[in-house]
């Protein structure tokens, strides 16, 4: 049960990015999570309820872009998408598949009040 | 409301030090393994083991995380080998900050080898970059030969995969050949050995083939300076 120090670590990118468009308020934090990664998603909501307590995020929203596993094949460029159970040895050649996506841990953006929501 | 774009990686703070300490390790030239493993699949038997057949020959130290106790550094220090250990309290894994923290407090100047013996868990450490050259992970064949596929990030992200307990392939009911193909199947360019830190089976070619990535880390870093 990592997932609160990830939280924790989605939220302080998130503040500092904040402080730097001088706001108070975070109300959206969008991320992308990898299917090919050691994050369970709801293990991070539920973090994510505990780690905004007395933070820019407190009221923020935690959206998740899950991010499906795709394998390629260097050599004959066959695709395996969607994967069903990981086995990185190409059913066509034989050869070692390459990770196209499903690593991701990041956060895309995040959404502010605005100058004007703030007066 | 404003949408502020941010494109940054999660774990990036722990990648910033992890990259310090991988410096550090590198201008020393001493071989780092972070050792991963479910609990009790050995992997402090399995360094005791390398110890013995080591110390004499090369400088060596090891830290030890766990959630609490020093019994691990306890055993590495009765072989005469330094430890640290780490007690992370609740935490599950270690990550690069505990380390650059440890390195603080125990020295590790000129070392050859430096073991960190991460907590025993096959989820968490997997996602933290310590700094280290190689990972290794042990799976015992007692935890069934579905573990690589079940767990497939940590194994996907070794160096070398050590089968441990080969004595109790039988009992277990565990056919070695396919945990070795599972472990091929998630990380095709795994170096594999079977052993056993009981009996010994199989150490040998473990032991020699880390000796050759110590000697061409001291090559390397003789060549550098």
């Amino acid at each position: 049960m990592h997932e609160l120090s990830i939280a924790q670590s989605i939220i302080e990118i998130a503040e500092a990015k904040a402080r730097e468009e001088n706001s108070r308020c975070i109300q959206t934090i969008r991320i992308r999570l990898g299917e090919f990664t050691t994050v369970v998603r709801e293990a991070l909501e539920f973090a994510f309820e505990v780690a905004r307590r007395e933070t820019l995020a407190e009221t923020a929203r935690l959206e998740i872009e899950d991010v499906p596993m795709v394998l390629r094949c260097v050599a004959c460029g066959s695709v395996t998408d969607p994967v069903r159970e990981v086995c990185l040895i190409c059913p066509q050649c034989g050869l070692p598949l390459e990770v196209v996506s499903g690593e991701e841990l990041q956060v895309e953006y995040i959404e502010v009040e605005s100058e004007a929501e703030r007066v | 409301m404003d949408r502020v774009s941010v494109q940054t990686n999660v774990l990036k703070a722990n990648q910033e030090i992890a990259t310090e300490n991988r410096r550090f390790f590198e201008g020393e030239g001493t071989v780092v393994i972070n050792l991963m493993s479910a609990p009790g699949a050995g992997k402090t038997s399995l360094l005791e083991a390398t110890i013995r057949e080591l110390r004499g020959r090369y400088r060596l130290a090891v830290i030890e995380g766990d959630l609490q106790t020093d019994l691990d550094s306890r055993r590495i220090q009765a072989l005469g080998t330094r430890s640290h250990q780490i007690t992370t309290g609740t935490v599950c894994h270690l990550d690069a900050r505990m380390v650059a923290r440890a390195l603080a407090e125990f020295p590790v100047q000129g070392l050859d080898l430096l073991v960190i013996e991460n907590v025993g868990n096959l989820i968490c450490p997997a996602s933290y970059d310590l700094g280290e050259s190689l990972r290794v992970v042990i799976c015992s064949v007692a935890e069934g030969a579905e573990k690589p596929k079940k767990y497939p990030v940590m194994f996907h992200k070794a160096d070398v995969v050590l089968l441990n307990k080969t004595d109790l392939a039988a009992a277990s009911g565990v056919d070695l050949r396919d945990l070795e193909t599972n472990v091929k199947e998630v990380n095709p360019k795994a170096t594999v050995f079977a052993v056993s830190c009981k009996t010994g089976i199989g150490l040998d070619s473990w032991v020699a083939w880390l000796r050759d990535a110590i000697a061409s880390r001291i090559i390397a870093a003789t060549a550098r300076t």
